[in-house]
């Protein structure tokens, strides 16, 4: 044992641990990635169908995925587009990539993403009789502490919330966090996001929504304790809808020409 | 044997708990006990880690050089981690999501370097793979108990099993907020150390210095 404190037993020791430990992880990494790509992507597609309140606990997430179909917009014209295919366009990766995304000048940026992607993926739902049935785009801005990663699901109508959802966020447990409270998000469930004009009026507001005034269809109760956050799902949703996000793309759709 | 063997599994969950005597691994003690489930997986997965790598670690003591000894113990503990966060992503991917980096910061949590640096080489593998588990259980008995009192008072349910219905949902019960942020669970565990410390006077330490009183009595 004495010899344990040579050079030569030290760096055999070293290479063999290494050697070892390398097998082990590599192993591990190579055997479950399958499993592990198969996981993100049956969560993704559970949060856009609990983003649009179709979700149903205990059938299988691929089967109620099939009637949505994933497509690609062009932000700029508002079209759909197929220069990337859209199963394999990785969203959040595009919007770092200078090719794929552009800086968003300052005075525009209220949702403060800093870039804006070129293509958007789109979720439509296919209704039985053909004609969309409903339409859910991804939304994202910064809150208090965190960009706030989500989904917001329109009606029929393109103007009618059908529900929203944020998959990722690190707001304030119990207070800005209660963006996941499901009673809250249920209180999105079919409040109008334009007016006549087309112009993006649905609000957050401080307090809670007077239900007996007609422009409580406008507004949604702000989270207690959360102004910021409050303010920024504010903001993320005048730009996502607005004539930076997806106004365009909605009114070619609505008129049948997208 | 066999009474050694019940020691060394069930001393450190009260009589040398590594939280609440040894106060090591209090990060994350803080971190992942917000809700029941997520510090259930945690606790699985120290001690797991805890247990490999202390039976690894005893099966080449001999073979260590000591002036290595640390690198060798962190690549092994490092491996285990990477393993177990990669299975935790492969089968439970929604609470892996939750433990995001605390499961890769199981290899800077002290209770697995300290109980291989302190147990593992100095003693034959199975003693070491049950001081491992031992000292998981400790750990784990105190996640539990923080957690569920966490959970409880700061969102009213048990494992997402609601028990009392908050009052944002139509209940009456108004949470803790505090709860639910990581500090609250500072005051619960010191006054865990603070019960048992009341009931088992022998784990209190003995005073290493008295404060001298700045003035002489009597010299006003």
């Amino acid at each position: 044992m004495a010899d344990n404190e040579s050079v030569k037993k030290t760096l055999l020791v070293t290479l063999a641990l290494c050697v070892v430990c390398s097998v082990v992880v590599s192993a591990a990494t190579v055997m479950l990635r399958p499993l592990q790509a198969a996981n993100q992507a049956l969560d993704r597609k559970a949060n856009i169908l609990a983003a649009a309140g179709m979700l149903q606990a205990g059938v299988d997430v691929e089967r109620q995925f099939s009637r949505v179909k994933t497509r690609l917009v062009d932000l700029d014209t508002g079209k759909f587009t197929d220069v990337i295919d859209p199963l394999g366009y990785d969203q959040r990766k595009a919007s770092r990539d200078p090719a794929l995304s552009e800086p968003v000048p300052q005075e525009q940026d209220i949702a403060k993403i800093q870039r804006r992607v070129k293509y958007a993926q789109v979720y439509v739902v296919g209704g039985d009789d053909g004609a969309i049935d409903k339409v859910i785009l991804p939304i994202k801005g910064y809150g208090l502490w965190s960009t706030l990663h989500g989904f917001i699901a329109l009606e029929r109508d393109l103007n009618t919330v059908a529900g929203i959802g944020f998959y990722e966020h690190a707001e304030t447990p119990g207070l800005g966090g209660e963006v996941d409270n499901p009673v809250w998000k249920a209180s999105w469930h079919g409040k109008h996001l334009y007016d006549a004009d087309g112009k993006v009026v649905l609000k957050v507001i401080k307090g809670r929504a007077d239900g007996s005034r007609p422009e409580s269809a406008h507004q949604i109760d702000g989270l207690s304790g959360a102004t910021l956050t409050s303010r920024g799902v504010q903001n993320l949703i005048q730009y996502w809808l607005g004539g930076q996000g997806f106004a365009p793309f909605l009114a070619n759709l609505r008129a049948g020409e997208a | 044997m066999a009474e050694k063997t019940r020691d060394i599994l069930l001393k450190p969950i009260l009589s040398n708990n590594p939280i609440a005597l040894q106060i090591l691994g209090i990060c994350s003690a803080l971190a992942v006990t917000s809700k029941l489930s997520v510090a259930l997986v945690m606790c699985i997965a120290l001690t797991s880690v805890t247990a490999f790598s202390n039976l690894s670690i005893s099966l080449i003591r001999n073979h260590i050089p000591s002036s290595i000894r640390i690198i060798v113990q962190m690549t092994i503990v490092a491996s285990l981690v990477i393993v177990v966060d990669q299975f935790l992503r492969a089968y439970a991917y929604e609470i892996s999501k939750q433990l995001s980096v605390f499961v890769g910061l199981i290899i800077t949590n002290c209770i697995v370097m300290g109980r291989a640096e302190a147990y593992a080489m100095k003693n034959p593998p199975l003693p070491s793979f049950l001081d491992g588990i031992g000292n998981g259980l400790g750990y784990s008995a105190m996640l539990m108990a923080v957690a569920t009192v966490r959970e409880l008072f700061g969102s009213g349910s048990l494992f997402g099993i609601t028990i009392l219905p908050l009052a944002t949902n139509g209940g009456w019960y108004v949470p803790n907020g505090m709860l639910l942020l990581p500090p609250s669970a500072f005051f619960i565990i010191g006054g865990i150390v603070w019960a048992l410390r009341s009931v088992r006077k022998e784990q209190i330490e003995t005073p290493e210095y008295r404060l001298a009183p700045n003035t002489v009595a009597g010299a006003v």
